[in-house]
């Protein structure tokens, strides 16, 4: 990729709990190029919200222990900037919008103060033209009368409003990246397609990048150029999105996508992906996956059977698969797929 | 015989609901003397045959979770006339309800909270058969550890509490009580709302075999369309209240008819062969304490005309099998 906005390499953090250290990035990497949106998507617990707040190093340390790994956002390493000067990036070059707009906007205070407050914090201008600002910034994420929501609190809006709210403070200072967890997620059908052609269109207007965390694979495969997909803290395929829905390599994006309901009518049964998410604090050597994955199990039942003389993915339980490379940008960490359709190492 | 008026198919249907209505009481504040209800299910009438899934579909605050209580006698309508396997239960009370009630069972959405903590999953799942004196100490046991085994916990699982277990399991201990009285009706509501993707698969395929072994009836409700056009042979939409679209799965899926069905189709990706058209509702939903006048749609609806601020429109007929609730289909 010729320019990169934000670069994650090899990011490897984790928790220190009661019962010892728990790691729940496994060496993640990714990237973001100005004015792209990458699609992060995974089950509960697999890492994509901690991914996003170790960027914009949000997660309390300790318990949250970086390991190892570069953050780097327009060629400086945030992991090394001083606290202070993280406080700029934070709100100003990359901002953040979360999952859940009632618990993250303060109860206290108007919606219209909460986004005047972008303006004043950051030393933009003086109160009363972030008063101003913050109106304007509220009718360009089309709230409904703008100037009179602003001295309404948010407990009196909807869900879908203060979720414009939360857009309109995220991009008041119009950042080059945007952080969006789970954005529509609490929302309903009709509010959360709403939300989402309001942040496309100003992704668009203001041409910012986007890293959308999201289970939902269907808000990717609209939504994101690139998607990764994560399991157990580690990303096991990426690619443009395009791609990865017409030709998934990964056996677990391949069971994800098939265990979608509702793509036909008439479907008698969904093929699911056996087992369940091991625990973090108990993950096996080896493959994060090799427990679930159809390809591992059949090799093992084969080889038990005697039909082949020796285990051919015995390889699987011993070395976690680093992502390797097949067409041009598709990446996926995958043993058994690498020797069938032999991929180069990233 | 298109262009009638909605009228549930009642000969052999296990479920009827026929105009059901009701209503909440709401205070504005503490001191409020108003008199505010919200209209939560607003002459509603619908139908599930025996053995087949009726999907009922709609966002959150359209009355979809109280009329599927109101189905099994949860909570008692204000008017209406509800039908379960060709009597009336509408009224019905003490034993006889006791009794009726065995055949219809309910699998709630949240797997933490609609399990006693406090009880072995073989006391939660055996209840039924305590209650309806149908099995007792070593055999409820027995019997509850081949049911846990059939929904696919192992065999050990009933001497657990249900902390132990994970959020998919907890569903299947939810969905091992409801068949334990082997019902001709279970109410789901939400019940693959709270879990991931690959653990819903296993849990909606759960169902299904359950489904063709035990021949019940579903009355599945959901706000996601994916879940409902897997699961149901005929989907009921519902807005505000009312029902605005009925009809077989397939069809309605292919080809939505009411102006609210198609905009909640197109805000779903990757609905498989859905129409791509991209409708994107302006405003809110309204308030069920002062739904709007006419049809409850028309002011989100893109097709909207003065008629229709003014005129209900009646769920009718539309072509053999599907209707819909609205001026201009």
């Amino acid at each position: 990729m010729a320019e990169t906005l934000l670069d994650v390499r090899g990011l490897r953090l984790s928790f220190a709990t009661e019962k010892g250290s728990v790691r729940a990035l496994f060496g993640v990497s990714f990237s973001v190029a100005p004015g792209e949106t990458v699609g992060l998507v995974g089950e509960s617990g697999c890492g994509k919200t901690v991914t996003a707040l170790a960027v914009l190093r949000l997660l309390q340390s300790p318990p949250a222990i970086v390991e190892s790994g570069e953050i780097v956002f327009r060629g400086e390493d945030l992991l090394a900037l001083p606290e202070k000067r993280m406080c700029g990036v934070r709100g100003k070059s990359i901002s953040m919008i979360f999952q859940e707009p009632m618990s993250s906007l303060n109860p206290v205070l108007t919606v219209g103060e909460q986004v005047a407050e972008v303006f004043t914090a950051h030393n933009v201008c003086g109160k009363r033209e972030a008063a101003e600002r913050a109106v304007e910034w509220l009718r360009k994420v089309h709230m409904p009368d703008p100037s009179l929501r602003a001295r309404e609190y948010p407990h009196q809006m909807s869900g879908g409003m203060r979720q414009r709210a939360m857009i309109a403070m995220a991009l008041a200072l119009t950042p080059s990246l945007l952080i969006a967890d789970e954005p529509s997620t609490a929302l309903d059908v009709t509010i959360q397609a709403q939300i989402l052609s309001l942040l496309r269109e100003l992704r668009e207007r203001e041409r910012m990048a986007v890293l959308l965390i999201t289970h939902d694979l269907g808000v990717v495969h609209d939504f994101a150029d690139r998607t990764a997909i994560m399991y157990l803290g580690r990303i096991v395929e990426i690619a443009p999105t395009r791609e990865l829905f017409a030709d998934p390599i990964h056996p677990y994006t391949q069971g994800l996508l098939a265990s979608l309901p509702g793509k036909r009518t008439g479907e008698k049964r969904l093929p699911s992906i056996p087992g369940t998410v091991p625990d973090l604090s108990n993950v096996p050597p080896g493959c994060p996956f090799a427990d679930r994955c159809p390809f591992r199990r059949e090799a093992l039942s084969r080889f038990l059977a005697r039909e082949v003389p020796a285990d051919p993915l015995a390889v699987c339980d011993r070395e976690d698969p680093p992502l390797y490379e097949y067409s041009g940008g598709h990446f996926a960490a995958c043993h058994h797929q690498r020797t069938v359709r032999g991929g180069g190492a990233r | 015989m298109t262009g009638g008026i909605y009228r549930p198919e009642e000969d052999g249907a296990i479920l009827s609901l026929v105009n059901v209505y009701k209503t909440f009481p709401v205070r504005k504040s503490f001191f409020s003397t108003e008199n505010l209800r919200v209209r939560a299910v607003d002459g509603v009438s619908l139908t599930v045959p025996p053995g087949k899934t009726l999907g009922l579909v709609g966002e959150s605050g359209c009355g979809k979770t109280t009329l599927a209580r109101l189905a099994i006698r949860l909570l008692d309508p204000d008017a209406g006339a509800i039908r379960f396997d060709g009597k009336e239960i509408t009224r019905m009370e003490g034993e006889a309800l006791r009794v009726t009630r065995r055949q219809m069972q309910i699998v709630f959405q949240d797997p933490y909270s609609s399990l006693n903590p406090r009880m072995k999953v073989s006391d939660i799942v055996g209840e039924g058969w305590l209650v309806h004196g149908l099995a007792r100490g070593k055999e409820l046991r027995e019997r509850a550890e081949r049911l846990l085994v059939r929904v696919g916990l192992p065999a050990d699982a009933g001497g657990k509490y249900p902390h132990e277990f994970s959020g998919g399991q907890r569903q299947r201990i939810g969905i091992a009580r409801a068949i334990a009285l082997s019902p001709k009706l279970v109410v789901a509501d939400e019940p693959v709302s709270a879990l991931d993707v690959s653990v819903q698969a296993q849990i909606l395929n759960l169902l299904r075999d359950l489904q063709e072994e035990y021949g019940m009836a579903y009355l599945f409700v959901s706000h996601d369309l994916r879940v409902i056009r897997h699961v149901s042979d005929d989907v009921a939409v519902m807005y505000l209240g009312k029902l605005m679209e009925t009809g077989p799965a397939a069809e309605l899926f292919h080809e939505p008819l009411h102006p609210y069905t198609r905009s909640l189709l197109s805000a779903v990706p990757m609905l498989g062969d859905a129409p791509s058209e991209r409708i994107v509702l302006s405003g809110e939903i309204p308030s069920p304490i002062s739904p709007p006048p006419g049809c409850r749609f028309h002011t989100r609806c893109f097709m909207a005309e003065k008629v229709c601020e003014e005129v209900c429109p009646l769920l009718r007929s539309i072509a053999p099998g599907r209707y819909a609730a609205c001026h201009f289909v």
